[in-house]
């Protein structure tokens, strides 16, 4: 457990010793208002509420996340660390969990900063505020499941660019799996029960619960297991690469 | 302390490491030689637990590397090849991660990093950030990682690879000392004056396999002209010398080798003895200890090239 403390808070200070964070947090704080107020209709709804700004979520994080995550093991393949680091008294999964969980903390900061739109909100009308919590929850459950399939992607290449574009190209179709759009284009001609299995699949579907305000055991599962399912993956990726 | 058997590693139908088997005792600093491309590399990598073996396997300090990783990684500090560090550490920043992934904390991590500062010169660049520094004190700071925890067993690939004349002898001294301090040391090289410098005894690897392995002295005699008389005399000719042996004309001088090895011992004796029947006069006479570097060349070759 220290072994991951230390590591989480080498990644930590790292991103905030570099100005790529915070034109990072900037930038997102930036496409955050912009997608809300301006893009996303806020005042025009009439209603106190934050759907306008977790609405685009899913489609901010997909080009965002995997900018945070794509240096996470790449970097460390072309700089040479990688075999200092797995040299340590480290176990490889501790690595891959404190790598992960550094960036996603970097990401719940990112997130927190977002502040000012609860406040707006409160100030103009009287919202339900435990919807806000939710919201907020699987925005970052969300973002955990993109940055771990960046993870993943990241581990696969030496390539800072290559990451980020496979792991663009995965959260995407995680995201057209259960796409309104897709999912009415597939209606059309396969069954109902295939339709809802492509779209379970889907970010978007279990998300759409936590924007409502409802917190599912079964949402959560779904976004804990994709975290899961891309840590492990990066795990055999990186056995592979030592093995030779 | 480090106990390799049969060691092989595949890449592909490549066989990178074939069969090595040595071991390694505190006290013992191994000299690790090969041409490019030997195996030197991934044998380390092997020994520190990077890379699984395809075959074979590795125990340090009596723990498996396979199957008791971490216990055997605590034993042990590397100095990888390139010596990477984490560009956007300081120096300090990235000696108390190292500390602290080993396991140092308060007076302990505090006291380890001040002897590897001292050890490995680092005073001035303590609060530099690593890609700003040079390719000496980069070194320096990965051997100071290396370090930090005061390992039982180091093994370092190419430690003195880049470094300027001063800082390979720095480097070589340090290497010396802490064999002295009852740990067992591996480095790689293929500088082989490093052989001399620093090592109780060498193994020299080529496409894979162990093809000499002793003492520095030993790996010299295996040499053709270990044991060879050279003579640079007034009045000497080769038609004499060669009723002690096989006769070389240098320019100027010659060079006797013996009959057989067993009377090595006598022919500087033999030399002498002739000079001063002949009434020739020495400019200048030695016996050959042998060099390594032609020993190196003549096993690592390939048949074809040899001679």
């Amino acid at each position: 457990m220290r072994v991951v403390f230390t590591i989480v808070k080498r990644e930590l200070v790292s991103y905030f010793s570099s100005p790529v964070a915070y034109v990072f947090l900037v930038i997102f704080l930036l496409l955050t208002g912009f997608f809300t107020f301006t893009a996303g209709n806020f005042f025009e709804r009439g209603e106190a509420s934050l759907a306008a700004f977790f609405g685009w979520h899913p489609w901010l994080y997909l080009v965002l996340v995997p900018a945070v995550g794509m240096r996470l093991w790449a970097e460390e393949r072309r700089s040479g660390t990688l075999e200092l680091l797995l040299t340590m008294p480290v176990a490889p999964w501790q690595a891959i969990v404190a790598k992960f969980l550094a960036s996603w903390i970097f990401i719940g900061v990112a997130l927190a900063l977002t502040f000012p739109a609860v406040i707006t909100v409160n100030v103009l009308g009287d919202p339900d505020n435990g919807m806000i919590v939710a919201g907020y929850l699987g925005s970052f459950f969300l973002a955990g499941a993109y940055l771990a399939i960046t993870c993943m992607t990241s581990a696969m290449t030496r390539n800072q660019v290559v990451a980020f574009i496979l792991s663009v190209v995965l959260c995407l179709f995680l995201i057209l799996a259960g796409f309104n759009p897709v999912t009415d284009l597939l209606a059309r001609w396969a069954n109902p029960a295939l339709v809802d299995t492509v779209a379970a699949f889907s970010v978007v579907t279990h998300f759409d619960g936590f924007q409502r305000g409802v917190i599912d055991l079964r949402d959560l599962v779904f976004f804990l297991s994709v975290i899961g399912f891309a840590l492990f993956a990066t795990g055999l990726i990186i056995r592979g690469h030592r093995a030779g | 302390m480090i106990r390799i058997d049969n060691l092989v590693k595949s890449f592909g139908a490549k066989r990178a490491v074939d069969g090595i088997s040595f071991t390694v005792e505190r006290g013992e600093v191994l000299g690790f030689l090969g041409p490019n491309g030997a195996g030197k590399s991934t044998t380390m990598r092997m020994i520190t637990g990077f890379m699984p073996p395809t075959e074979g396997s590795v125990a340090v300090g009596g723990f498996d590397v396979a199957e008791s990783p971490l216990e055997a990684k605590r034993l042990i500090g590397y100095l990888p090849e390139n010596a990477a560090a984490y560009p956007d550490m300081t120096v300090e920043g990235f000696l108390n991660f190292a500390a602290e992934l080993r396991g140092l904390s308060g007076a302990a991590r505090r006291k380890g990093l001040h002897r590897v500062i001292e050890r490995c010169f680092l005073d001035a660049v303590l609060h530099q950030s690593i890609d700003t520094l040079s390719k000496g004190y980069k070194h320096r700071t990965c051997l100071a990682q290396a370090l930090i925890h005061d390992p039982d067993v180091l093994i370092m690939d190419e430690p003195t690879d880049g470094l300027d004349p001063n800082q390979k002898h720095e480097v070589r001294n340090l290497i010396r000392e802490l064999g002295r301090n009852n740990k067992a040391i591996v480095f790689s090289t293929h500088i082989l004056e490093e052989v001399d410098a620093a090592c109780t005894r060498a193994i020299i690897i080529d496409r894979g396999r162990i093809v000499a392995n002793g003492t520095p002295e030993e790996l010299r005699a295996m040499s053709e002209i270990a044991g060879a008389v050279t003579l640079q005399a007034r009045g000497a000719t080769a038609e004499r010398l060669s009723e002690l042996g096989r006769v070389e004309k240098l320019n100027g001088a010659f060079r006797i080798y013996p009959k057989d090895k067993s009377r090595q011992a006598q022919l500087a004796q033999e030399v002498v003895e002739m000079v001063n029947l002949h009434g020739w006069k020495v400019e200048g006479m030695y016996s050959e200890r042998g060099e390594l570097d032609e020993v190196f060349r003549r096993i690592t070759l390939p048949d074809t090239v040899k001679k």
